[in-house]
Formats: C-alpha cells, structure tokens, sequence
C-alpha cells in the first residue's frame, strides 16, 4: 500500500507539471494583457511595456514559467492583473459559492442519473429503458445555456416564481439556488445516467450475474448486492470528476445566473488575460482532480478486493 | 448403478428458439427433444459446437438469455412440469434442487464477493441454514471439492483462486443447496488436461457420494465413455441418437454418432485425424428432409425430401435415422 501511494503522488505530480505547462501556453497564445491598455484613449507604447514590465512579462517565458512553478510550489498564483489582489484570496473567496452550487448540482446529477441509469438497464428495452435514454440525449446534447435560460424564462420571468440573478447573503439561500443547480446538474445527469446504465448492462450480461440466477438468488439480491456494487466502480471516477468539473468551471451555469463562484472568476480572467488568475483557477482544479482521483483509488480498495488485495 | 431407478427428468417435445432482428429470423435452437434422466444417473449430451447443448441446459431451468423462449413442451422434473410453475416457484427450485456449473470458471464468480459468501448464498437462501452452521456447511463443502484449508481459503476472493480451483468452487455452489440434478456444460473445456482429468474424477466421486444425477456437457466422446452411463447426441437442435454409453460406443446406428465416433484421437494412431466432412448447418436456414444429409455418406433422395422418425430398438437406443428404419424394419 505504501509503494503504491508513493506510485500514485509520483505519477500525480507529472500530471500537474504538465497541466502546468498547457495552461502557462495557452493562456500566452492569448496575447498581451498589457495591450487591452489601447482601448484607453491616449495609451502609449512606453505606457504599454512600463505595464508588461511590472506584470513581468518582460521576462522570458522559461523565466516566467519557473517563477510561475516556484510560487506555485509554495501557494501562491500571484496578483491577478485586474484586481490587484492575491489569486489566491480571490480564489478562496469565491469557493464557499461554487462549493454550494456544485453540491446540490452534484446530488441532483446523482440523483436523476443513478436510479434511472438502472431502471433503464433492468429493464433494458421497455418504456424506462425509452425514457432513460432520451433523458440522456437530452442531457448530453442541450447545451447548458439552454436550459439555464428556458428555467430562467418559465420560473424567472414567466412564472416569476423564483429569482435567478445573483445570489443572497446567507448559506440556506435555497430560492437563488434552485435555478443554477438545476440547470448544472441537469448537464451531468446525462452523463451519469449513460454511465450508469452501459455499466450496468455489462454486469448484467456476466457469467457471474447469469450463475446468480441459477442459483436461484431473489432477483433483489441479483440486481442490489450483485450487479450494483459491481457496476459502481466507473461509475464513482465519473461522479468525483464531475464533482470538481462542477466546482471549477461552471463557467456558463455562473456566468448566465451571474453566480459569484469560481467558473465566473475564471470567466474574467479569460476575457481581461488576467494570466495569474486563469493559471490559479485550472492549476487549483487541477489539484482537485488528482486529489479526489486519489481519494477515488484508496475507495476502489475498499470495493474490489482485487485492487485491496494486490497492493 | 443405482438399484431402485426412479425418473427424476423427463423432457418431451421439448421447443425453444432465439427470435432476432424484430421476429424476422428465427433460430430454433432446440427442435422437439425428447429424454429421461433416472435418479443418480449421468448423462452425456454432445454435439458440434452450436447445436444447442447450452439451451438445452437452460431451458432446463427455465432461463433462457432474453431473446430465447421456450416455445412448448414439458420439463416434468422430480415429480412436477416445470412448465406449469410460477417464476418464483421456479427460482425456488434453481440453486435448491438444481445446480448449473458453467463453462468459464475465470467468469462465473463474482469478483467482489468471498468465496464463502457465494458458496453459501444457496443453502442461505434456500435451505435457511445461518451463522454457525452455515459456515460448517461452507467448510464441508469446500472440504467435499477438495480445496486445500478450506477455513482459510474461504475468506479469499475469486481473483486469488487458480482456474482449477475456481472450478471447484463452482461445483462446491451447484451443490450448496442440496440439489437432485446438475447440469455441467462443458465444465472442463476452459481448464487444462491434468485439470481436466483432476476435475471429471473428482465430479464422479461427489456423484457417487451424494447419488446426484448428472447432466453432461461436452463434445468431447472420450470424456462421456468415462463420466457417463447415457449418452445424447445433438445434431442441429434434435437428439439424432440415444442410448447406453456401451451400445452407442459398440454399435452407433446414426451416421453422425458414426462419425463423431471416428474422430475420437486414439493412442498410437499416426493416421490423420478423421474431420466430419462440411460445416454445422445454419440453424435458421436448415436443410430440407433430414438435417444431416449434406455431410452424410450415406445420403439418398429420400433422406433429401423427408425428415426421418425415431426409431427406438429393443435394448433402448433409439436412432433418427433411415437407416435405422431399414434396420428395424429387417430385424
Ligand atoms: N442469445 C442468443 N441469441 C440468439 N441466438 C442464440 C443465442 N444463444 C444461442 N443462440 C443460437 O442457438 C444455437 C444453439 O446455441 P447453443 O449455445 O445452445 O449451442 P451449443 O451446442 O452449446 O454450442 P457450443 O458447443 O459452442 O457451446 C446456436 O445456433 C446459436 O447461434
Ligand atoms: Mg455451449
């Protein structure tokens, strides 16, 4: 077990180095911050490169990529170019929010997903199985704008039931809550749901599910002890990954709700070229990733014994 | 072997077919068979390689994979057509009086689960035996498929377990519930010679101790000469001959039981291998009068235009053969 915690942060540092290098590229391929400075009337080109300059981007980008590593080693993403303040205070701020958002979406995508993710493959070609599937299409395949803005006309503007712009002071503010958890959620319980049931339907078609039968085993005791817990494994990668996707780049979802969260954070960022803070906020749910893929692994253990036992 | 032979299975006209492609193709895998099985009694049931051994053994217990159905017939077992059971009177009789060892024994064990926790689940369920005793008899069942410390190797899960031994553990399930009947398809196909041997010695002795009768899978006619007292043969669906293991090995009437007989390896033959001429028939589209004339050597315009009957001798095989009516007809 040792070895293999040792194996598995080796191998989640690499990951992190490279997702390093990507982001420190791609948000450069963007272009010069310092140049949205022309939008002012009366900018000069010395106004420009004093601005570059005290961002650091005078430097050369090896320089600025081993600095950029270097504060990230002791936590810290800089001051983001726009407000001035640390990222990471920034950053902080703001997950409380998208922490709240991401849960109740979370437990909605589960929700939705799971149950009729079995149905549907229980039940494989009747109606639930019809039901499950265009559910999933739908979800997969409705951008999230979509159906944020269609909750936003019929229970925002239409029905003028519940508010959806901003969110209230207060952790039990469920009112503002409704609307964006629904429409994130709504895009990840398609994926669930598809998971859920392709994973199912494979158990279901095992030797080992067939001699269960054979045995005579209630077809409860089949489907809940059985083929369940068989068919979890994938499905729990896909629910934890989903779960930091939900935290960090809910970006539309925030965006169109005007969610003080992280994905509206990074939302600035990209448009302003605020470099720290886009790095921060991918290099963060970069950490979150491999750090509940972690959490994931040591739960498999738990599970498959295959897995418990080998290592 | 047995002295008071009891019938313990009957199957007559017995029908199932796989239906595909919206009901427009039509497979019927089992085609009107008929057998008994005495109590304690062993029967081989061979065939090419899609001639439906398989279906036969689920239908005996009713659990055909979903595009099958048994079409009509009965499965009178222990007294009572399984036909006319409700699904749950049928559940209670799978794993209970009835046990199935499959052909993979890699996939037949769920990898999540002890290997106590699966041996035990029938007697659990059926039998009502808990606690103490449950685990005793897990012990003795493990004990009676020879698995070495079986107090031990019982808290182990499947993946820690050879193929041999999962096997076993296999055959330790089927009778977990204190069955009558074990249907075995091909249970030594995916296991290697020495296994194998180990394997078919140890089904026969648990036969012998617990006085099981015994439905054998195989298209291997080596292995029904040493497990089997009857013996089947399947052609496209239909039992083309039956009878005793001495009267179908001494004197095989059907063509095909003739030719399936001839390719048997034997020691010290260097000759080639004899190879049953031309492929299993499609059995959506079979041929027209008897489904085995296009491989057969004997073939006339008769057995081209018309299926031939069962023809049943005095010393109880029973051949589906032109021949055979000829024969019988002769004396
Ligand atoms: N699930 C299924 N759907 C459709 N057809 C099937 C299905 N299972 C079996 N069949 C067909 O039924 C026929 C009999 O199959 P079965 O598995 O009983 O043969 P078998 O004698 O056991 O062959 P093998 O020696 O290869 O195991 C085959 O022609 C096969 O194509
Ligand atoms: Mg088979």
């Amino acid at each position: 077990m040792k070895t293999f915690i040792a194996k598995r942060l080796l191998s989640s540092l690499a990951t992190l180095l490279v997702l390093s290098i990507i982001i420190f590229a791609l948000v450069r391929a963007s272009g010069n911050p310092a140049e949205l400075l022309y939008e002012y009337p009366g900018a000069r080109e010395e106004d420009i490169a004093r601005q570059a300059a005290a961002w650091g981007l005078d430097q050369s980008w090896p320089e600025q990529y081993v600095s950029f590593v270097w504060n990230i080693a002791r936590f810290d993403y800089g001051q983001s170019f726009q407000y001035g303040t640390s990222v990471r205070s920034l950053y902080f701020d703001r997950l409380p929010n998208s922490l709240l958002l991401a849960f109740w979406a979370f437990l909605i995508s589960m929700a939705i997903g799971i149950p009729l993710g079995i149905m549907s493959a229980v039940k494989v070609d009747s109606l639930w199985d019809s039901v499950g599937k265009t559910f999933a299409l739908l979800g997969l395949s409705v951008p999230s704008f979509f159906v944020a803005l269609l909750l936003v006309l019929l229970f925002g503007v239409k029905l003028e039931w519940l508010p959806f712009l901003g969110k209230a002071e207060g952790f039990f503010d469920w009112q503002h809550l409704i609307l964006p958890s629904l429409s994130l959620g709504w895009f990840f319980s398609g994926a669930m749901l598809r998971l859920t049931r392709s994973s199912m339907l494979e158990v279901l078609g095992s030797e080992y599910i067939k001699l269960c039968r054979l045995k005579g085993l209630p077809e409860k005791v089949v489907i809940v002890k059985h083929a369940l817990k068989n068919s979890f494994i994938p499905v729990l990668t896909l629910a934890a990954v989903n779960l930091v996707v939900m935290i960090n780049v809910a970006v539309v979802v925030e965006v169109v709700f005007s969610w003080p969260g992280i994905g509206r954070l990074l939302y600035d960022g990209l448009i302003n070229r605020d470099f720290p803070l886009v790095q921060g906020v991918v290099v963060m749910a970069g950490v979150m990733i491999v750090g509940t893929n972690f959490i994931v692994d040591v739960l498999y253990g738990y599970l498959d014994p295959r897995i418990r036992l080998t290592r | 072997m047995v002295t008071a032979t009891k019938t313990l299975l009957k199957v007559t006209d017995l029908y199932a077919q796989f239906t595909g492609f919206g009901g427009t193709r039509v497979v019927r895998a089992i085609d009107g068979i008929n057998f008994t099985l005495d109590q304690g009694e062993t029967m081989g049931l061979v065939g090419e390689s899609g001639c439906g051994k398989t279906t036969t053994c689920h239908a005996i217990f009713r659990l055909l994979p979903p595009a099958g159905d048994i079409v009509s017939g009965s499965i009178e077992f222990d007294g009572q057509d399984l036909m006319q059971l409700s699904d749950s009177e049928m559940r209670s009789i799978r794993g209970r009086d009835m046990g199935m060892i499959l052909q993979d024994p890699m996939a037949s064990l769920d990898p999540l689960f002890t290997i106590m926790d699966q041996v035990a689940e029938p007697a659990h369920h059926h039998r009502g035996v808990r606690g103490g005793s449950l685990r005793e008899r897990v012990v003795e069942l493990l004990r009676s498929v020879r698995i070495p410390s079986p107090e031990i190797r019982m808290r182990e899960f499947p993946h820690q377990m050879s193929g041999g031994m999962r096997q076993r553990i296999v055959g330790a399930i089927s009778l977990s519930g204190g069955p009558k009947l074990i249907v075995a398809d091909e249970p030594t196909t995916n296991l290697d010679v020495t296994i194998q041997l180990q394997y078919l010695n140890l089904l026969r002795d648990l036969q012998q101790e617990t006085g099981v009768s015994l439905v054998f899978v195989t298209h291997n006619l080596g292995i029904v000469a040493k497990m089997c007292d009857k013996v089947a043969v399947m052609y496209a669906g239909k039992i083309v001959e039956q009878g005793s293991v001495r009267n179908i090995y001494n004197n095989p009437r059907h063509p095909y039981t003739q030719a399936l007989i001839q390719s048997i390896p034997r020691l010290g033959n260097k000759d080639p291998l004899y190879v049953i001429p031309g492929q299993p028939p499609n059995l959506a589209e079979l041929p027209t009068g008897c489904a085995f004339h296009p491989r057969c050597p004997f073939a006339t315009e008769k057995c081209i235009n018309e299926e031939p009957p069962y023809v049943s001798f005095g010393d109880g095989q029973e051949s589906k053969c032109w021949l055979s009516v000829e024969e019988a007809k002769n004396g």
